[in-house]
């Protein structure tokens, strides 16, 4: 191999990275910062310091120092996934990939000066920064509903505690109760997500409480696997869930966490649990580094997910515009491979290989009875586009279900081995 | 079993309109034809009657038959000439008849 300057630094790193090399490196190896430590900054992170080997000082900016998946937080609420199983921790990319992780909030980034402000006090510079916020909620979307209501109206979508209340208030409701979910309108976060999450609730209804209701406020006229979950629900769930669409008012849906009612459009109803789901946005992060349109979402390159208002900056997973690909895990595990590859490209002259992302969304209806819709996609000149895709078929039979539902189990190993093991 | 009647009929209309009026129950809607995870008939119980009523008038008299599917959805044109009530009433197999209003100004 021919020797030139990074190649040398970087054996040279490699070689003295256990002793006090960040301080005699520091001045020399590019600077790269990631903001947020799930599926997309995490896999950043660990894959620009996993494969350049030592050659890029790769500094993470998470506030927690135990992550929890959002996928597989429904199978949690069905009772299918152990809460600590969707919680995973930091240490092995720290102590095998050498990823500086800093538990802190970006507060700000100054993008002349190529700095990262902490919550805690002082900056950190980066060459390049990736910013993986994931979502936020947009203020004032259900009337009536703000954060500090969402412990009487958990929205349970971003994991952890919320997740955890939610399934108490479910498994504590009364006798016959209703549960009323508010779905939120697109784009939002995992496309089928508010939909599995009804068919687990439905679950653990049909064992310990058959006489309860479900009912589902939903501004949008379609939602994701429709047909796959409507056949579910009526074959499992027969008569427990009810869809109010925005033809009788699910767009028009204000709420009274004091009261438990619900007004659908003027017809007011009394629920027990409301799991309220608001619109969304970037990551406030990503709106205060000023990387967010009038939609609310960072727009960014179909080839690399560069941010389309700064070169210097890659915004990935939910936070992103990019076109066609859902906001998912399995989406923003694919966008930062791609992103990792056009940074080392950028710093350290590794070999640029052609963008191609992929996706899959996994749900689960009932016991065993699992369904899929996915894709791959290429950049084009506007947008990431839809290749090819794939999706379950409404009348398959319980052994395909089966198999299905497993390959989830797979996959979720899988990815959480990916960023964190 | 809970149901609920919905409807959604417009707030105003010009006199000699046609407006749309859609309703929506939520009812299993049992055929009598299906089994149960036991294997035993699970016994008819549906809407067998809808009607709609304008200011005391008949607008819609509707028989419905096992097979409509679960939460029935109707839709239907009525042409409005004058300021009033609609009444409506969905009657179940099982006696319960359920109701609802809404207004509607025409002028």
């Amino acid at each position: 191999m021919p020797m030139n300057r990074r190649s040398f630094i970087g054996a040279v790193a490699a070689g003295t990275a256990a002793l006090s090399a960040p301080m005699v490196m520091g001045q020399v190896r590019p600077r790269v910062v990631v903001i947020g430590g799930g599926s997309g900054g995490g896999t950043a992170a660990r894959y620009i310091a996993m494969d350049s080997q030592g050659e890029i000082d790769v500094t993470l900016i998470e506030p927690t120092r135990r992550y929890y998946t959002c996928y597989f937080s429904n199978l949690y609420l069905g009772g299918f996934w152990d809460f600590d199983g969707l919680g995973h921790s930091y240490g092995t990319m720290a102590s095998r990939y050498g990823v500086n992780v800093v538990h802190d909030w970006a507060v700000g980034v100054d993008r002349d000066a190529r700095t990262v402000a902490l919550a805690g006090g002082g900056s950190v510079p980066y060459d390049r920064l990736v910013i993986s916020p994931g979502i936020d909620f947009v203020e004032g979307a259900v009337p009536g509903w703000d954060v500090t209501a969402q412990d009487r109206m958990p929205h349970a979508y971003k994991a952890g505690t919320q997740t955890a209340l939610l399934k108490s208030q479910i498994e504590n409701m009364r006798e016959g109760g209703t549960y009323a979910m508010v779905a939120p309108p697109n784009p939002y976060r995992c496309p089928p997500g508010p939909y599995e999450r009804i068919s687990m609730v439905a679950h653990v209804f049909k064992e310990q409480n058959p006489t309860a209701k479900i009912l589902i406020v939903d501004p949008k006229e379609n939602f994701s696997k429709q047909g796959l979950f409507e056949e579910g629900w009526q074959r499992h769930y027969p008569g427990m869930i009810e869809r109010i669409g925005p033809d009788f008012g699910g767009d028009k849906v204000s709420v009274n966490p004091e009261t438990m009612e619900i007004d659908i459009d003027g017809l007011v109803e009394q629920v027990d649990v409301c799991n309220v789901i608001p619109a969304q946005k970037a990551g406030r992060i990503a709106e205060i580094a000023g990387l967010t349109n009038e939609a609310g979402w960072a727009p960014v390159r179909p080839e690399d997910m560069r941010s389309r208002m700064d070169d210097a900056i890659f915004v990935l997973g939910d936070a992103s515009q990019q076109g066609d690909m859902p906001k998912s895990g399995f989406s923003a595990n694919s966008q930062a491979k791609v992103v990792s590859n056009a940074i080392r490209h950028e710093l350290t002259d590794a070999r640029l290989f052609p963008a191609r992302y992929s996706n899959t969304c996994w749900s689960l209806i009932a016991t065993d009875d699992g369904v899929k819709v996915g894709a791959s996609y290429e950049p084009t000149e506007e947008k990431i586009a839809t290749v090819d895709s794939f999706i379950s078929q409404t009348g398959e039979d319980a052994e395909l279900r089966r198999q299905t539902y497993q390959e989830s189990i797979g996959w979720y190993n899988g990815i959480v081995d990916d960023i964190f093991g | 079993m809970s149901v609920t009647p919905r409807v959604r009929v417009p707030a105003s209309a010009s006199p000699g309109e046609v407006i749309s009026i859609r309703t929506l129950v939520s009812h299993p809607m049992h055929t009598g034809f299906m089994e149960d995870a036991r294997g035993e008939i699970i016994p008819r119980h549906i809407i067998n009657r809808f009607t709609c009523d304008f200011n005391g008038e008949t607008v819609v008299d509707m028989e419905i038959a096992p097979g409509l599917a679960h939460d029935p959805y109707i839709e239907f044109d009525v042409r409005v000439d004058e300021s009033g009530e609609f009444a409506f009433a969905w009657h179940d197999d099982d006696g319960s008849v359920y109701t609802q209003e809404a207004r509607i100004e025409v002028g």
